[in-house]
Protein backbone atom coordinates (compact mmCIF):
# COMPACT_ATOMS: atom_id res chain seq x y z
CA UNK A 1 0.00 0.00 0.00
CA UNK A 2 1.42 3.85 -0.71
CA UNK A 3 -0.16 6.99 -0.59
CA UNK A 4 -2.21 8.02 -3.95
CA UNK A 5 -1.74 10.94 -5.16
CA UNK A 6 -4.77 12.82 -7.98
CA UNK A 7 -3.18 15.15 -10.53
CA UNK A 8 -5.46 17.75 -12.18
CA UNK A 9 -5.20 18.22 -15.89
CA UNK A 10 -2.39 20.97 -16.20
CA UNK A 11 0.05 18.91 -14.17
CA UNK A 12 -0.36 15.86 -16.08
CA UNK A 13 2.76 16.74 -18.10
CA UNK A 14 5.22 15.48 -15.31
CA UNK A 15 3.48 11.99 -14.65
CA UNK A 16 3.22 11.51 -18.49
CA UNK A 17 -0.56 12.21 -18.73
CA UNK A 18 -1.26 9.83 -15.79
CA UNK A 19 -4.28 11.20 -13.51
CA UNK A 20 -3.11 9.26 -10.24
CA UNK A 21 0.63 8.61 -9.33
CA UNK A 22 0.99 7.06 -6.17
CA UNK A 23 4.36 7.93 -3.59
CA UNK A 24 5.61 6.84 -0.05
CA UNK A 25 6.69 9.90 2.90
CA UNK A 26 5.76 10.73 6.19
CA UNK A 27 4.96 13.78 5.75
CA UNK A 28 3.87 15.60 2.73
CA UNK A 29 7.20 17.79 2.12
CA UNK A 30 8.58 13.86 1.94
CA UNK A 31 5.56 12.58 -0.21
CA UNK A 32 6.58 15.21 -3.21
CA UNK A 33 9.93 15.07 -2.90
CA UNK A 34 9.35 11.36 -3.21
CA UNK A 35 7.16 11.66 -6.20
CA UNK A 36 9.79 14.43 -7.59
CA UNK A 37 12.27 11.48 -8.22
CA UNK A 38 9.87 9.72 -10.99
CA UNK A 39 7.75 12.96 -11.85
CA UNK A 40 10.63 15.56 -12.21
CA UNK A 41 9.46 19.26 -11.63
CA UNK A 42 6.36 18.10 -9.84
CA UNK A 43 7.65 19.03 -6.72
CA UNK A 44 8.73 22.40 -7.94
CA UNK A 45 4.94 23.42 -9.23
CA UNK A 46 3.69 22.73 -5.61
CA UNK A 47 6.20 24.20 -3.44
CA UNK A 48 7.94 27.54 -4.02
CA UNK A 49 11.49 27.19 -1.27
CA UNK A 50 10.07 26.41 1.99
CA UNK A 51 6.27 26.75 1.19
CA UNK A 52 3.07 25.50 -0.69
CA UNK A 53 2.37 28.01 -3.61
CA UNK A 54 -0.89 30.08 -3.62
CA UNK A 55 -1.97 28.90 -6.78
CA UNK A 56 -2.71 24.99 -5.97
CA UNK A 57 -4.77 23.56 -3.22
CA UNK A 58 -3.50 20.29 -1.52
CA UNK A 59 -6.20 17.64 0.37
CA UNK A 60 -5.34 14.96 2.94
CA UNK A 61 -8.07 12.93 2.35
CA UNK A 62 -10.90 15.65 2.82
CA UNK A 63 -8.93 18.60 4.39
CA UNK A 64 -6.85 21.12 3.27
CA UNK A 65 -3.46 20.25 4.22
CA UNK A 66 -3.14 24.39 5.18
CA UNK A 67 -5.50 24.06 7.59
CA UNK A 68 -3.51 20.93 9.31
CA UNK A 69 0.34 20.99 8.76
CA UNK A 70 0.82 22.62 5.08
CA UNK A 71 4.26 20.38 3.88
CA UNK A 72 5.28 19.29 7.71
CA UNK A 73 1.40 17.17 7.44
CA UNK A 74 1.71 13.78 8.66
CA UNK A 75 1.10 11.14 5.53
CA UNK A 76 0.67 7.03 6.22
CA UNK A 77 -0.60 4.60 3.19
CA UNK A 78 -3.74 4.23 2.60
CA UNK A 79 -3.91 8.43 2.39
CA UNK A 80 -5.01 10.22 -0.68
CA UNK A 81 -3.75 13.31 -1.45
CA UNK A 82 -5.84 14.98 -3.83
CA UNK A 83 -4.04 18.65 -5.69
CA UNK A 84 -6.22 20.98 -7.37
CA UNK A 85 -5.36 24.38 -9.45
CA UNK A 86 -6.43 26.73 -6.73
CA UNK A 87 -9.80 28.76 -8.95
CA UNK A 88 -9.04 33.14 -7.50
CA UNK A 89 -8.61 36.13 -8.98
CA UNK A 90 -10.11 39.33 -9.05
CA UNK A 91 -10.35 42.91 -10.53
CA UNK A 92 -6.47 43.55 -10.19
CA UNK B 1 -16.54 29.68 -29.07
CA UNK B 2 -18.44 29.29 -26.06
CA UNK B 3 -22.29 27.89 -26.81
CA UNK B 4 -24.47 28.56 -23.63
CA UNK B 5 -28.30 28.20 -23.29
CA UNK B 6 -29.67 31.01 -22.17
CA UNK B 7 -31.16 29.49 -19.02
CA UNK B 8 -27.56 29.73 -17.70
CA UNK B 9 -26.17 32.37 -18.78
CA UNK B 10 -29.45 34.34 -17.02
CA UNK B 11 -28.32 32.46 -14.01
CA UNK B 12 -24.85 33.56 -13.97
CA UNK B 13 -25.88 37.05 -14.42
CA UNK B 14 -28.68 37.01 -11.46
CA UNK B 15 -25.62 35.52 -9.37
CA UNK B 16 -23.39 38.38 -10.47
CA UNK B 17 -26.26 40.96 -9.91
CA UNK B 18 -27.13 39.31 -6.49
CA UNK B 19 -23.42 39.03 -4.88
CA UNK B 20 -22.77 42.69 -5.72
CA UNK B 21 -20.57 44.76 -4.46
CA UNK B 22 -18.88 41.41 -3.73
CA UNK B 23 -17.55 39.54 -6.89
CA UNK B 24 -19.41 36.37 -7.65
CA UNK B 25 -17.90 33.55 -8.97
CA UNK B 26 -18.50 29.39 -9.95
CA UNK B 27 -18.87 27.22 -12.73
CA UNK B 28 -21.01 25.22 -15.34
CA UNK B 29 -20.44 21.86 -15.49
CA UNK B 30 -21.00 19.34 -18.57
CA UNK B 31 -19.96 15.94 -19.43
CA UNK B 32 -16.19 15.27 -20.05
CA UNK B 33 -15.20 16.22 -23.09
CA UNK B 34 -18.37 17.47 -24.81
CA UNK B 35 -17.58 20.91 -24.34
CA UNK B 36 -21.57 21.49 -23.03
CA UNK B 37 -22.47 23.15 -20.18
CA UNK B 38 -25.54 21.30 -18.53
CA UNK B 39 -25.34 22.30 -15.08
CA UNK B 40 -25.29 26.07 -12.88
CA UNK B 41 -23.07 25.14 -10.36
CA UNK B 42 -22.41 28.83 -7.85
CA UNK B 43 -19.54 28.87 -5.82
CA UNK B 44 -19.29 30.80 -2.08
CA UNK B 45 -16.44 33.53 -2.71
CA UNK B 46 -14.63 33.08 0.51
CA UNK B 47 -12.38 36.15 0.22
CA UNK B 48 -16.47 37.79 0.04
CA UNK B 49 -14.40 40.55 -1.67
CA UNK B 50 -15.46 43.35 -4.30
CA UNK B 51 -11.92 43.21 -5.39
CA UNK B 52 -10.87 39.28 -5.07
CA UNK B 53 -12.49 35.98 -5.28
CA UNK B 54 -11.38 32.28 -4.28
CA UNK B 55 -13.81 29.31 -4.21
CA UNK B 56 -13.99 27.81 -0.74
CA UNK B 57 -11.35 25.24 -0.45
CA UNK B 58 -13.92 22.62 1.05
CA UNK B 59 -16.82 23.29 -0.99
CA UNK B 60 -14.47 22.90 -3.71
CA UNK B 61 -12.86 19.25 -3.31
CA UNK B 62 -16.79 17.94 -2.87
CA UNK B 63 -18.23 19.86 -6.23
CA UNK B 64 -14.79 18.36 -7.69
CA UNK B 65 -15.50 15.00 -6.36
CA UNK B 66 -18.96 14.87 -7.41
CA UNK B 67 -18.15 16.12 -11.39
CA UNK B 68 -15.51 13.30 -11.27
CA UNK B 69 -18.03 10.78 -10.23
CA UNK B 70 -20.90 11.92 -12.75
CA UNK B 71 -17.63 12.03 -15.45
CA UNK B 72 -18.32 15.47 -15.82
CA UNK B 73 -15.64 18.63 -15.80
CA UNK B 74 -15.99 21.99 -15.53
CA UNK B 75 -16.80 23.30 -18.79
CA UNK B 76 -16.99 27.42 -17.58
CA UNK B 77 -15.46 29.12 -15.10
CA UNK B 78 -17.22 32.53 -14.27
CA UNK B 79 -16.76 35.12 -11.73
CA UNK B 80 -17.73 38.98 -11.83
CA UNK B 81 -16.22 42.35 -11.63
CA UNK B 82 -18.43 44.53 -9.97
CA UNK B 83 -16.65 48.31 -10.62
CA UNK B 84 -14.40 47.10 -13.89
CA UNK B 85 -14.07 46.06 -17.52
CA UNK B 86 -15.09 42.03 -18.05
CA UNK B 87 -11.66 41.13 -18.95
CA UNK B 88 -9.37 39.05 -17.15
CA UNK B 89 -7.11 40.95 -14.78
CA UNK B 90 -3.62 39.87 -14.23
CA UNK B 91 -4.31 38.05 -10.74
CA UNK B 92 -7.18 36.09 -13.09
CA UNK B 93 -4.65 35.05 -15.62
CA UNK B 94 -1.67 33.70 -13.29
CA UNK B 95 -4.46 31.48 -11.36
CA UNK B 96 -6.10 30.22 -14.48
CA UNK B 97 -5.57 26.80 -13.72
CA UNK B 98 -8.24 24.73 -15.92
CA UNK B 99 -6.84 25.32 -19.50
CA UNK B 100 -10.07 23.46 -20.99
CA UNK B 101 -11.85 25.95 -19.22
CA UNK B 102 -14.11 28.78 -20.71
CA UNK B 103 -13.53 31.72 -18.31
CA UNK B 104 -16.50 34.34 -18.19
CA UNK B 105 -16.16 37.31 -16.95
CA UNK B 106 -19.26 39.23 -16.07
CA UNK B 107 -19.34 43.06 -15.01
CA UNK B 108 -22.19 44.80 -12.94
CA UNK B 109 -20.67 48.24 -13.25
CA UNK B 110 -23.70 49.52 -15.42
CA UNK B 111 -26.78 48.67 -13.09
CA UNK B 112 -29.20 48.31 -16.56
CA UNK B 113 -26.35 46.09 -18.59
CA UNK B 114 -24.77 43.37 -17.60
CA UNK B 115 -21.05 42.60 -19.47
CA UNK B 116 -21.01 38.95 -20.63
CA UNK B 117 -17.50 37.57 -22.40
CA UNK B 118 -15.78 34.76 -22.44
CA UNK B 119 -12.38 33.85 -22.55
CA UNK B 120 -9.62 30.76 -23.39
CA UNK B 121 -6.64 31.28 -20.75
CA UNK B 122 -3.97 28.47 -21.56
CA UNK B 123 -0.11 29.62 -20.20
CA UNK B 124 -0.79 32.73 -19.71
CA UNK B 125 -2.03 33.75 -22.56
CA UNK B 126 -5.68 35.31 -23.07
CA UNK B 127 -7.89 35.21 -26.03
CA UNK B 128 -11.59 36.16 -26.19
CA UNK B 129 -14.06 34.11 -28.20
CA UNK B 130 -17.42 34.99 -29.20
CA UNK B 131 -20.32 33.86 -26.77
CA UNK B 132 -23.45 32.06 -28.47
CA UNK B 133 -26.42 31.77 -26.24
CA UNK B 134 -29.21 30.01 -28.02
CA UNK B 135 -32.71 29.29 -26.94
CA UNK B 136 -35.96 31.26 -26.52
CA UNK B 137 -35.14 34.90 -25.86
CA UNK B 138 -37.15 35.97 -22.68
Amino acid sequence: MAIEVRIPTILRTYTGGAKVVEGAGATLDELLSNLDKEHGGLRDRLVDGEKLRRFVNVYLNDEDVRFLGSLETPVKDGDTVTVLPAVAGGSR
Amino acid sequence: MLIIPRALHDQIVAHARKDDPDEACGMLAGPAGSDTPVRFIPMLNAARSPTFYEFDSGEYLRVWRQMEDNDEEAVVIYHSHTATEAYPSRTDISYAGWPDAHYVLVSTRDPDQAEFRSFRIVDGVVTEEPVEVTGSPE
